[in-house]
């Protein structure tokens, strides 16, 4: 029972950690002046999202998270930044002044003020079912059929097989159209 | 811990729209966008916990259009720096009516 | 569309006979249509547009075809068309198929107890909330009838037209029109549903339209077609009301439904009245009744023979029809019903007076037709449906023949002007006099419907007509008429006025239909020297159905006979016939017994028809004096009386002054100019250009090229709509 306690408390712990340091990560990413240390920071808030991911029974997705936004994508930013050569800090990027960052920080609080009244108003409370803790228990108790993937991949291939197909499709639509639009024109006249 | 999921997730969003209205930067304001899919696939992972695995498998759809996205992005932004020597969005206006 | 597979209702005895094929009976036309239509298609693709008025070198209005008929007119080489011969075939072809079966079903229904009508559902029409409409057909001994002279009458008239219209340019498409109106007629007769009853009911008069502009190159004759249409639209206003009216009161529009459920409503209640009226104004419209009979003379404009099928025999009787079928609805409505009647009464004496001075020949067989159909409503209107019914077919009959017969004539007239390039009215009696020497068949054909059409007796119009006044006078004092009143007037004041006025205008029929006999077949030839080696009789094609029609006309009558004349045949066979349609709204009208005058009465009654008849046929015979006409170049212009009734009562003007120039008037004052370019084109077409103007011109001050302003606009977007969200 004690352990029982104490173990929920360090998840409480856990969670607001991971939480305020994503938060604090990602104000840091959007006032950065200098775009490699913006990005920086952004791979911080994705790497505390994988932990919260974790926490949140979603272990495949948080190495997924790991493997592909931080490994790749965050990568390809800082590639590019480097290629380009935008590494220093640049005046140019915060061109807006104060009152902009104002203003912006106003718009996006009446926003998440919103967001919250919504939600308190309608949903979460209404949407959590109240067996939940019996049935994450109940859940935690039995071991799941396929590992920790097979709930995810389920689905994956069953009921969304067409659309997996179809990401196939983009991104091979993607890669043709970042090498046509990246690659030098040899035959400029 | 749903609760405090979906806010964190909404202050996320937030700060990535805030970063979007203030930066100039094409390359941020990308990485804001990246921020804001983050916040929702936050989002969807914590409903997945009430809802079942369907949630987790958007996110994986999610990555991967992410991940298109950054790779024609990245080189449509190439390409513009190529023109103009900038990625400072306020220099592009081609759009203007 | 339709298919064989149908669900015979119930198991009605007919279901297992010939009759269940009776969806063909429709289908057949229609299948004439496409074929001819697709003809007449072909041909115009081949030799260039169709010009109806290619060998058409007169300029008076709507005379018949033969356009270069003369073989010998070196101008004018016949332009038959080129899938003339198929036409032949299949345009008549498929009538005499349709009567074959019609014929069949008849015999078939003799067979059989007829006690419930056989109802034939095809498919599933429209299942609309409470209203389920299926596309069924109603095979019962009225619709029967009417089917046997639709494809019988009609089958004669087609064989007619092979000869009359050989040399149109527009041969298969004038039996495409024809076809296709045998269709929606056929449609409309076997309706099961009162919006399937319509949907024929606007299909025959676009076909009318389609015939009456048949030569639409004339400006005449198409405004002869849009005024048929429009004055049509009236009607269709009252009976699309009723419908709406039994929808809401009833439930049902079927047929039968609405019967069983019209009788529970109250006795003469307004609901029931107001049904009963809204249909007959859908009937005036179609059946050329006061006020809107003005479309019918001028429907004269298409050619003879659609003029003897649409505006004689069928179209024009749907009304009729229309009346009886809506028996148990008029049957409740007493107050309707003298309504029905008197309107009749007022059409027959009124048309009748302006038939007594009209010249052109198609004119007066033209106001003949409306007052016959004024005598048609008169018998329904009083109850008595089989007499009115009765008298449909024996006018069928013998106002085919008479169109048909003024058809030769003016086929023959137009032949021998078109020969020696005269101009002249081919249609106008001045014209004629004398053809009994040149076209003795046809003289002899029509001097009997002339005989039957005045009421000479044992010819088919007596026994019908004297029927219809005899059931007038029988309900003066017994029976639901008499017992309501009208405008305050008591109903058996009315019916003796309807029963007066039916006897005048038997006398005015008797006078009028001579006079046209007279003039154009007795005395003194004014055709004019050179045409008159042109005078012959017509072809046997032509002649062949005048004589089938001329045996009708003579012995149609024989279809019901009544009692007092039981030494000729058997009684009342057609009453026998239609009892199970509209002998239980016939009873209620008559108080629930048969309606009865003694035989002095009926002896009396019979004689004074008799007796005007005669004198009317007489006193044209003794007072008109053919030979002092003169053609109608050289004729002085009419005065006096003589003037109004030429001039038809001047109602066409009057309707002009009243309603046509008013409305003209408002539109160009009102519509034209200040609602449509005022309103409309300034306000709304410029004003719409103006504000949309603005409103681009302000988007496109949105467009900086700016992505951040994009999405500082893009996000005010979201918060107002999160903000409607939250704060709902």
């Amino acid at each position: 029972m004690l352990a029982n306690q104490f173990h929920s408390l360090f998840y409480a712990f856990g969670f607001y950690l991971f939480g305020l340091v994503a938060i604090a990560s990602a104000v840091a990413f959007v006032t950065r002046k200098s775009p490699v240390a913006a990005a920086m920071w952004l791979v911080n808030v994705m790497f505390c999202l994988a932990a919260l991911y974790v926490m949140l029974d979603a272990q495949f997705i948080a190495a997924m998270q790991v493997l592909v936004y931080t490994g790749a994508i965050m990568v390809v930013f800082l590639f590019v930044i480097m290629l380009l050569n935008l590494g220093h800090p640049s005046e140019l990027a915060d061109a807006r002044g104060r009152w902009g960052y104002i203003f912006a920080t106003f718009i996006g609080l009446v926003m998440l003020a919103e967001v919250m009244a919504l939600n308190r108003a309608n949903t979460i409370e209404r949407m959590i079912p109240p067996d939940l803790a019996a049935r994450a228990a109940a859940a935690a108790a039995t071991p799941l059929a396929g590992g920790i993937i097979g709930p995810v991949a389920a689905p994956l291939f069953n009921e969304y097989l067409l659309a997996f197909e179809l990401t196939s499709v983009l991104l091979l639509a993607a890669i043709v159209g970042a090498v046509v639009l990246g690659k030098r024109r040899t035959d400029a006249r | 811990m749903l609760v405090e999921a979906l806010a964190l997730s909404a202050v996320l969003f937030t700060i990535g729209v805030v970063g979007v209205l203030t930066r100039r930067n094409a390359i941020i304001l990308f990485m804001c966008i990246e921020l804001m899919l983050n916040a929702v696939n936050l989002s969807f992972v914590a409903l997945s916990t009430l809802y079942g695995a369907t949630g987790q498998v958007f996110v994986v759809f999610t990555m991967t259009v992410a991940a298109a996205e950054a790779a024609v992005g990245l080189a449509i932004i190439i390409a513009i720096f190529r023109h103009t020597r900038s990625v400072n969005l306020q220099n592009i206006n081609l759009l203007k009516g | 569309m339709m298919h064989p597979a149908m669900i015979p209702e119930g198991a009605h005895p007919l279901a297992a006979t010939v009759a269940r094929f009776v969806w063909l009976l429709p289908l057949l036309p229609l299948l004439g249509f496409l074929i001819n239509g697709t003809l007449a298609m072909l041909g115009a693709a081949k030799v260039g547009p169709a010009d109806p008025s290619a060998g058409h070198d007169s300029d008076d209005h709507g005379h018949g075809a033969a356009h270069g008929h003369d073989a010998h007119d070196a101008h004018h080489a016949p332009t038959r068309h080129k899938y003339a011969a198929i036409t032949s075939l299949v345009g008549p072809g498929v009538l005499v198929a349709a009567f074959g079966l019609a014929v069949a079903c008849f015999f078939a229904m003799r067979s059989v107890d007829m006690e419930r009508p056989f109802l034939l559902t095809l498919f599933q029409w429209m299942p609309v909330g409470d209203l389920n409409l299926t596309a069924s057909f109603l095979l019962d001994p009225l619709s029967m009838v009417m089917v046997l002279v639709i494809t019988g009458v009609g089958m004669l008239i087609h064989i007619f037209s092979v000869g009359y219209m050989q040399d149109d340019p527009g041969y298969p498409r004038y039996f495409a029109y024809l076809n296709l109106f045998v269709f929606f007629m056929l449609v409309l007769v076997l309706g099961g549903s009162y919006p399937l009853l319509f949907v024929g009911w606007e299909g025959v008069g676009l076909c009318s339209y389609l015939l009456i502009g048949f030569w639409f190159s004339e400006k005449a004759n198409a405004d002869a077609g849009k005024k048929a249409f429009i004055v049509n639209r009236i009607g269709d206003f009252g009976f699309l009301v009723a419908m709406f009216l039994m929808f809401a009161n009833l439930g049902s529009l079927d047929i039968a439904t609405v019967a069983e459920k019209a009788v529970e409503l109250p006795m003469g209640g307004a609901i029931v009245t107001a049904m009963a009226l809204f249909l007959f104004l859908g009937c005036t419209g179609k059946s050329a009744q006061i006020p809107l009979y003005v479309r019918l003379p001028d429907a004269m404009a298409g050619p003879t023979p659609v003029s003897a099928l649409i505006h004689a025999a069928t179209m024009v009787t749907a009304g009729v029809y229309l009346v009886a079928r809506s028996s148990a609805i008029f049957s409740m409505a007493p107050m309707a019903q003298l309504v029905v009647a008197l309107v009749g009464a007022l059409t027959a004496f009124f048309a009748a007076t302006i038939g007594l001075k009209q010249w052109d020949i198609k004119k007066v067989l033209a106001y003949s037709t409306v007052s016959q159909l004024g005598y048609m409503f008169i018998g329904v209107g009083v109850g008595a449906y089989v007499a009115g019914v009765f008298h449909l077919v024996t006018h069928a009959f013998f106002k085919a023949l008479l169109f048909l017969g003024s058809g030769s004539v003016i086929y023959v007239m137009h032949a021998a002007y078109h020969a020696t390039h005269n101009h002249d009215d081919a249609q106008d009696m001045r014209n004629m006099g004398g053809l009994k020497t040149y076209m003795p068949v046809t003289f002899y054909l029509m001097w009997i419907a002339t005989l039957a059409i005045a009421g000479i007796p044992l010819f088919s119009g007596f026994f019908s007509k004297d029927e219809i006044l005899g059931s007038v006078f029988a309900r003066i004092s017994h029976s639901t008429l008499a017992e309501a009143t009208l405008f305050g007037v008591p109903g058996g004041t009315i019916l003796l006025i309807v029963y007066v006025l039916g006897l005048a205008s038997a006398l005015m029929t008797a006078i009028y239909m001579t006079r046209m006999m007279l003039y154009t077949f007795h005395g003194p030839n004014r055709t004019g020297e050179a045409e008159r080696s042109h005078l012959t009789e017509a072809p046997w094609i032509m002649t062949g159905p005048l004589v089938v029609l001329a045996a009708l006309a003579a012995f149609g009558g024989w279809l019901n006979v009544p009692e007092l004349l039981s030494a000729v045949g058997p009684v009342g066979s057609l009453d026998h016939w239609l009892e199970p349609v509209v002998g239980e709204a016939a009873l209620r009208t008559t108080l629930g017994a048969a309606p009865h005058v003694t035989h002095q009465t009926e002896l009396m009654l019979v004689g004074t028809a008799i007796a005007i008849a005669v004198a009317g046929i007489a006193f044209a015979l003794l007072r008109l004096k053919p030979a002092a006409l003169v053609p109608k170049k050289d004729s002085p212009a009419a005065t006096g009386i003589s003037r109004v009734l030429e001039n038809k009562y001047f109602v066409d003007e009057g309707y002009d002054a009243a309603i046509v120039q008013p409305t003209l008037a408002v539109s160009r004052a009102v519509l034209w100019k200040g609602l449509d370019a005022g309103i409309i084109d300034g306000l709304f077409v410029n004003g719409s250009a103006l504000l949309a103007r603005a409103f681009g011109w302000m988007g496109s001050q949105l467009q900086t090229g700016q992505v951040g302003t994009y999405a500082w606009v893009l996000l005010i977007g979201v918060i107002t709509l999160l903000g409607a969200f939250t704060f709902r």
